[in-house]
């Protein structure tokens, strides 16, 4: 399942493993993420940090350890494993899109 | 009469669980010692284990066209040689190729049957398991005949009717560190089609140890997940993720749900990966990961992480050994058993707590009581006893005073003062949620609540045997 979120063009989404479910399985959110203290840029932290504020209120602990995802979790920037793009210090530009995928061990 | 059945049901039951518990330790042990003597019987002297990567039957004589292919092969596999990208040198490595498959479930299914169809030359199944009825909407190798016999002889025959030409391996007990070198070491490739995050993890580490491509898919609800781990210098399980998720992140088949027709979806691709790598054909799924949601009909190619440096498996600095694999507690690491059982907590005191047997003379005797049902609304729909209050857990603390006007209405039926207080009963699925209520409303004052023991499960086995379980 997916949930997009909205900010500046950029597309959050939730899929796997029940990530969506800790927004209330609610798929499309529009949303404004604003820039903390005239900073120029958004970064992957303060995104997660706005996830947490805002979004994933019940059961943090699900999606993130510190301030950073979960273990299980991988975060994708525009289909890409942010490990390769700098994980939390990653920038969010205009029309980047982000995916939070959690591992699924089932079959 | 009816619970002269039950009871001498529960008596078999009981019987039954002690059998089945004696049963896995005793397999435990046969493992072990299995995997001793194999260490004795197969050592050779430079110490490297037997691998037999060739399968023995498959004549290599040319057949006097330039290869090796019989005319039975060539009439068999004729629409993979008409593949200009396939052709006799695909056929031709596939059928000299060993793929082990972890797990004849869901995802090993499609898996099995592909490779026994396309002619994998020998093709290992493993899997402790045994066929039930639950398995059946996906598990489509199975046929109702054999529900009750193991997954893998039901396997095994379904690959042989399918096709007679190829060598099936049956390995009948549990994957684990004790037997995973000996076994995986015979085969090229290794699916994992298991359901476990510690297998997941065990048979990664056994991959990077022998230095085996592993080929993983899984699945759960609506969702799937596929990769290709540690081929031609990619990553490995733990690169990706070096530290296992809490065990409340790892859903279940059995508790969550899936639809049939992903594990088949996931499957077939697990299947095509194995045949790419087999065949030397494509571009195998390696430092890529392929997403399937099957609600949006959504399918993600993403690009992930290549090998670790830091990996303590497969980095640089981590020479992670034979004896070091074998040393290593996957169930610790995970937090979660190798094959899973149901889960039983304990929370409760003893006085907090009636088996069902008990909570049916209750109702025989006619106490003043409400049972509040904590499942989720679609168990509830499934099956659930009479006079019960569905409530499902995480409403419970909004829905309290649902409760309280159930017990008063209760207590004002039977006329009794209100001061004596009405019993409340929780009732769950197995008895663990029903626990965790139990344990919320002694603190919101409900000190007389108490849980059934075993849940509903418990109920079918002790009381009444035509409640359907699922």
């Amino acid at each position: 399942m997916f949930a997009f979120l909205m900010w500046r063009g950029i597309v959050f989404s939730f899929c796997s493993g029940g990530l969506e479910l800790l927004c209330n399985s609610v798929k499309i959110h529009n949303v404004n993420v604003e820039l903390q203290n005239g900073a120029e840029k958004l970064t992957m932290k303060d995104l997660l940090s706005w996830i947490r504020t805002n979004l994933i209120k019940e059961r943090p602990e699900m999606f993130m350890k510190g301030d950073t995802v979960r273990p299980g979790v991988l975060a994708l920037v525009n289909d890409c494993d942010w490990e390769l793009s700098g994980q939390l210090d990653t920038t969010l530009e205009e029309k980047d899109v982000v995916v939070f995928i959690s591992t699924l061990h089932g079959g | 009469m009816d619970s002269d059945r039950g009871g001498e049901a529960s008596v078999i039951l009981r019987q039954l669980e002690d059998l089945k518990a004696s049963k896995s330790e005793i397999e435990r042990q046969i493992s072990a010692l299995e995997a001793q003597l194999r260490e004795i019987t197969f050592q050779k002297p430079n110490g490297s284990v037997s691998n037999g990567s060739c399968p023995p039957h498959i004549p290599s004589v040319d057949s006097g066209y330039g290869h090796d292919l019989s005319p039975q092969m060539i009439h068999r596999y004729s629409r993979h040689l008409l593949l200009p990208s396939f052709g006799v040198q695909g056929q031709s490595k596939l059928l000299k190729s060993s793929i082990l498959v972890v797990g004849a479930g869901g995802l090993g299914s499609p898996v099995l049957l592909y490779l026994a169809a396309c002619g994998v030359g020998r093709l290992g199944i493993i899997d402790h398991d045994v066929v039930e009825l639950n398995n059946m909407h996906r598990q489509i190798i199975h046929a109702e005949g054999f529900i009750g016999q193991p997954k893998v002889k039901s396997a095994a025959a379904a690959c042989h009717s399918i096709n007679s030409t190829i060598q099936v391996v049956e390995y009948q007990e549990p994957l684990r560190t004790s037997n995973a070198l000996e076994i995986m070491s015979k085969y090229d490739i290794v699916v994992d089609a298991t359901d476990n995050a510690p297998s997941r993890y065990m048979i990664s580490d056994c991959c990077v140890v022998i230095g085996k491509p592993l080929v993983s898919g899984a699945a759960v609800g609506l969702e799937g997940q596929l990769t290709v781990f540690n081929y031609n210098g990619g990553p490995c399980y733990r690169c990706l993720f070096p530290t296992p998720p809490p065990t409340t992140a790892c859903q279940r088949c059995s508790d969550a749900g899936v639809l049939g027709v992903v594990p088949g979806v996931i499957g077939c691709l697990q299947a095509l990966e194995a045949i790419k790598i087999a065949s030397g054909v494509g571009e195998p799924l390696s430092e890529r990961m392929l997403l399937f949601d099957a609600f949006s009909g959504r399918i993600r190619n993403v690009k992930i992480r290549g090998r670790s440096p830091q990996c303590v498996v497969c980095g640089e600095n981590a020479p992670f050994s034979k004896q070091q694999f074998q040393e290593f507690d996957y169930e610790n690491f995970t937090q979660s058993p190798l094959t899973p059982l149901p889960l039983k907590l304990n929370l409760l005191q003893p006085d907090s707590r009636i088996n069902s047997k008990e909570y049916k003379e209750k109702i025989v005797s006619g106490e003043a009581h409400v049972l509040i049902d904590v499942r989720p609304e679609h168990h509830f729909k499934i099956v659930s006893l009479p006079n019960s209050l569905n409530i499902p857990l995480p409403r419970l603390e909004a829905r309290l005073p649902e409760i309280t006007s159930a017990l008063k209405e209760k207590e004002d039926h039977r006329g009794t003062d209100s001061g004596s207080g009405g019993k409340v009963y929780v009732i769950c699925r197995r008895g663990n949620d029903s626990q965790r209520a139990v344990q919320y409303l002694h603190k919101m004052g409900f000190t007389s609540a108490e849980d059934i023991i075993g849940g509903l499960e418990g109920w079918a086995h002790e009381v009444d045997p035509n409640v359907p379980t699922y």
